[in-house]
């Protein structure tokens, strides 16, 4: 018994030694822009643990384009990161929960009392089978429609509510010369105006009964969809597929374009790099048909099976998922915290909105950005789209999505 | 046992085994092990896709099957086209630039040295920096568009690597009658120089092969529909400008070929053709083109394979999701490492191989038979 009990005090004491010192690596793609709120979490943690050796493995390329493959060869060759960077939602748990790669982490949640801190409807994309895969450190929208008040006075409209009145606003501005009134940017933000689109057409419910499978891809109502993605198409620029979202956001701020359809990160742009201050230089608005729902998307640290660096991996989750944490990181890097109690008074006027609405508005996930549907579906959405565009039949776009959720077992 | 007689022969075994068993392991091996993949689910079922031990199962040929036939990845059949296409004209944009430029120089112009390396400069670049060089002058509202204005002309309006226009549609439905109507004009090609170079037999049975293809093609082969409906697919134009960076970058390379090969001609053969009364366009006509044919093969196989293959100039173009201007190696990328479908990516890597290795295998094997002769 003795023996037990002094075995038991060395490893208590052996564990103790080892939160204090070691490695942990953490791989993220917040490079460049983003690399300073990465660098505060760091700080942070450094100053809680100083003898925590930190390594910082970033792989560049937007919305972790490159880092997910990378990924990829590091787990299936052994080789995991202590935490690593991946979108809340279906990019976790579609991709490394149910390969039984992650660690359960609602021992964590229930420990830290984050259960009543995180909204219901974020703690449930988090989660699979009732229990929770990651802790989320941001929270970005999606559907955001962006413009510059002193150009819509000038051209006298208001920002539209719906996708029918969109329309409307969009053959007026034609009329007054503007010849593409929304800007669109590259392929990915062409799938972004979809899940907006979407959304605004199905409204909440409908939208996350595609994901669970309640409605199928080829209902009318989704064809509806298509059809309407078709006719706000027709009102954007025609050399979309050349232009990154930052030359999108651009051709608005210089009156080229009415509208952009963006995630928030577009403010931390015009914002920062541009100088402007919300509410003044630019203006936002939920996109058409989206009042009162946000559609949201988050980036997360989770616990892959098998790390070297365990206690350091968990300490760090504690940091992330704090207020502190959040409160450190969020206004480094343009979104708002996880957390529905932060303090409003170190964001920004436009954050600040953002806030009012996450702590209010239904929650829904992002297609493009990991929330709701698998990489499986998400990535070969792109070739639903290129059938679209190239085709423009409605119909044929839906059958093959459809043909791609099947495929996949969407919702299963 | 012959092998251990001679110990030159013993040695020379062991100082080429490491070198053996790493190709074997690391080329044949992996080759192997791809192929395998392809003719598994791995990627099917999410759950076993990224696991530690994932569970695949054995499903024959339906990787291959699919992307050929199946409704979702008409994406991996225009890939194919595209790849076509390009290949076409990135060779005969290169041999033909490429040989201009070396008949050129051959004339020892004023400069030659200068010139030379000046066209032999772009090849020591890496695509990925020819890529995003062109990628700027291709913007829509810059560069090559902004050239028209400097002699006072309209901006040019063509939109380059995003453009969706596409020419020389055929329906997918068509390409085996396609393909066996173009395979049985070659044979036919083949049996007419076998007669002409008096070899019988081999006409005979290169003329009954074509016979047999060409009634298979216009009796069974119209019925063949890979495709339950008509699929299109055809030249897409934003490949002008992946092509013409390619051609800028490779042309150089095969002029070095042709210079060396020009500069192999004997002196003495031109002047012969000279005091004969060639005139300056027999002479390349008759004399100088025949004697490069070898340098064209080369040259062909060489560009060939790197078409085939192209990956890092495209990426850095027009990036991975640009789907006009997208070929099999970034849709394996794609489809492996986005989509996570193991399986399936690893079927492409098996269909470019293929493709490589029927540019490859019949040139390896005519340069082995022909060194044996020697």
């Amino acid at each position: 018994m003795r023996k037990l009990f002094f075995a038991l005090v060395t490893a208590a004491l052996g564990s103790l030694a080892l939160a204090q010192s070691g490695k942990l690596e953490i791989f993220s793609w917040w490079a460049g822009d983003e690399g300073p709120a990465l660098q505060a979490l760091i700080d942070l943690y450094k100053k809680r643990y100083p003898n925590v050796e930190v390594i910082n493995a970033t792989v560049t390329g937007g919305s972790g384009v490159n880092a997910r493959a990378v990924l990829k060869t590091r787990m299936l060759g052994g080789d995991p990161p202590d935490s690593f960077q991946v979108h809340a939602g279906q990019e976790l748990t579609g991709t490394w929960v149910v390969a039984d790669r992650m660690e359960d982490l609602t021992p964590l949640f229930n420990q830290e009392g984050w259960m009543n801190r995180f909204p219901k409807g974020l703690i449930d994309l988090i989660s699979y089978k009732g229990k929770i895969y990651s802790v989320p450190v941001n929270i970005h929208r999606s559907n955001v429609m962006w413009y510059v008040p002193a150009k819509l006075r000038e051209w006298g409209v208001q920002p539209p509510k719906t996708w029918a009145e969109f329309l409307t606003v969009c053959q007026t501005l034609k009329s007054k010369g503007l010849e593409a009134p929304l800007a669109l940017g590259e392929n990915w933000t062409q799938q972004h105006l979809w899940e907006s689109v979407a959304l605004g057409v199905l409204g909440a419910n409908d939208y996350s009964n595609l994901w669970n499978g309640k409605l199928r891809f080829n209902d009318p109502k989704v064809v509806a969809v298509w059809n309407t993605f078709g006719r706000v198409l027709d009102c954007a620029n025609k050399d979309a597929s050349g232009l990154s979202w930052q030359q999108a956001v651009d051709r608005v701020l210089e009156g080229q374009a009415a509208f952009n359809i963006m995630g928030d990160w577009a403010a931390g742009y015009m914002t920062t790099t541009k100088g402007l201050k919300p509410g003044e230089g630019f203006g936002w608005a939920p996109s058409p048909g989206t009042a009162g729902v946000f559609m949201m998307l988050s980036d997360s640290f989770g616990l892959p099976k098998g790390v070297k660096n365990r206690t350091n991996v968990l300490n760090w989750l504690r940091l992330v998922g704090s207020k502190e944490g959040q409160d450190a990181f969020n206004p480094l890097k343009g979104s708002i915290a996880a957390r529905t109690d932060s303090d409003p008074s170190k964001y920004n006027a436009y954050l600040q909105s953002a806030m009012r609405d996450w702590k209010s508005n239904r929650i829904v996930g992002s297609l493009v950005h990991g929330a709701v549907a698998p990489e499986s579906f998400m990535s070969q959405f792109g070739t639903v789209m290129e059938i679209y565009l190239s085709s423009r039949n409605a119909q044929a776009a839906a059958n093959a999505a459809q043909a791609i959720a099947t495929q996949v077992r969407l919702g299963q | 046992m012959n092998w251990f007689r001679n110990k030159d022969t013993l040695y020379g075994f062991l100082v080429i085994l490491p070198s053996l068993v790493l190709l074997g392991i690391f080329v044949y091996g992996f080759i192997f092990q791809t192929f395998y993949t392809s003719l598994t689910d791995w990627g099917r079922d999410p759950a076993q896709a990224l696991s530690a031990n994932p569970q695949i199962r054995f499903i024959g040929l339906e990787n291959y099957r699919e992307l050929f036939t199946g409704f979702v990845d008409a994406r991996f059949r225009q890939d194919l086209v595209n790849t076509f296409f390009f290949t076409v004209f990135f060779i005969l944009g290169c041999l033909s630039l490429g040989l201009g430029l070396a008949i050129v120089l051959d004339r020892s112009p004023k400069g030659e040295g200068f010139f030379r390396t000046i066209f032999l400069f772009p090849m020591s670049l890496s695509f990925i920096v020819t890529g995003t060089i062109w990628r700027w002058m291709l913007q829509p509202q810059g560069g090559v568009n902004q050239l028209p204005t400097l002699v006072g002309l309209p901006r040019g309006e063509f939109a380059w690597l995003t453009s969706r226009e596409q020419i020389w549609q055929v329906s997918w439905n068509d390409l085996p009658f396609i393909t066996a109507l173009v395979v049985s004009a070659v044979l036919v090609f083949i049996a007419i120089a076998a007669f002409r170079g008096g070899e019988r037999r081999r006409g005979y049975i290169a003329s009954g092969s074509a016979a047999l293809l060409l009634l298979w093609a216009l009796t069974l082969g119209r019925s063949l529909q890979p495709l339950p409906f008509d699929e299109l697919h055809g030249f897409n134009l934003a490949f002008i400008g992946i092509i013409l960076a390619a051609v800028w970058q490779m042309s150089g390379y095969t002029m070095a070929l042709y210079l060396a090969g020009l500069r192999g001609i004997p002196e003495e053969l031109r002047e012969a053709a000279r005091v004969d009364g060639a005139s300056e366009w027999q002479l390349y006509q008759r004399i100088i083109f025949p004697l490069l044919a070898p340098i064209t093969l080369s040259a062909m196989i060489i560009l060939g394979h790197i078409s085939l293959k192209i990956f890092d100039l495209i990426f850095a173009m027009a990036g991975a999701d640009n789907a006009p201007t997208d070929v099999p190696a970034l849709l394996m990328y794609l489809t492996t490492f986005r989509a996570n479908q193991i399986a399936k990516g690893a079927a492409i890597g098996m269909i470019l191989l293929l493709l490589v290795a029927a540019v490859i295998v019949p040139y390896l094997y005519s340069q082995l038979k022909s060194e044996v002769r020697r």
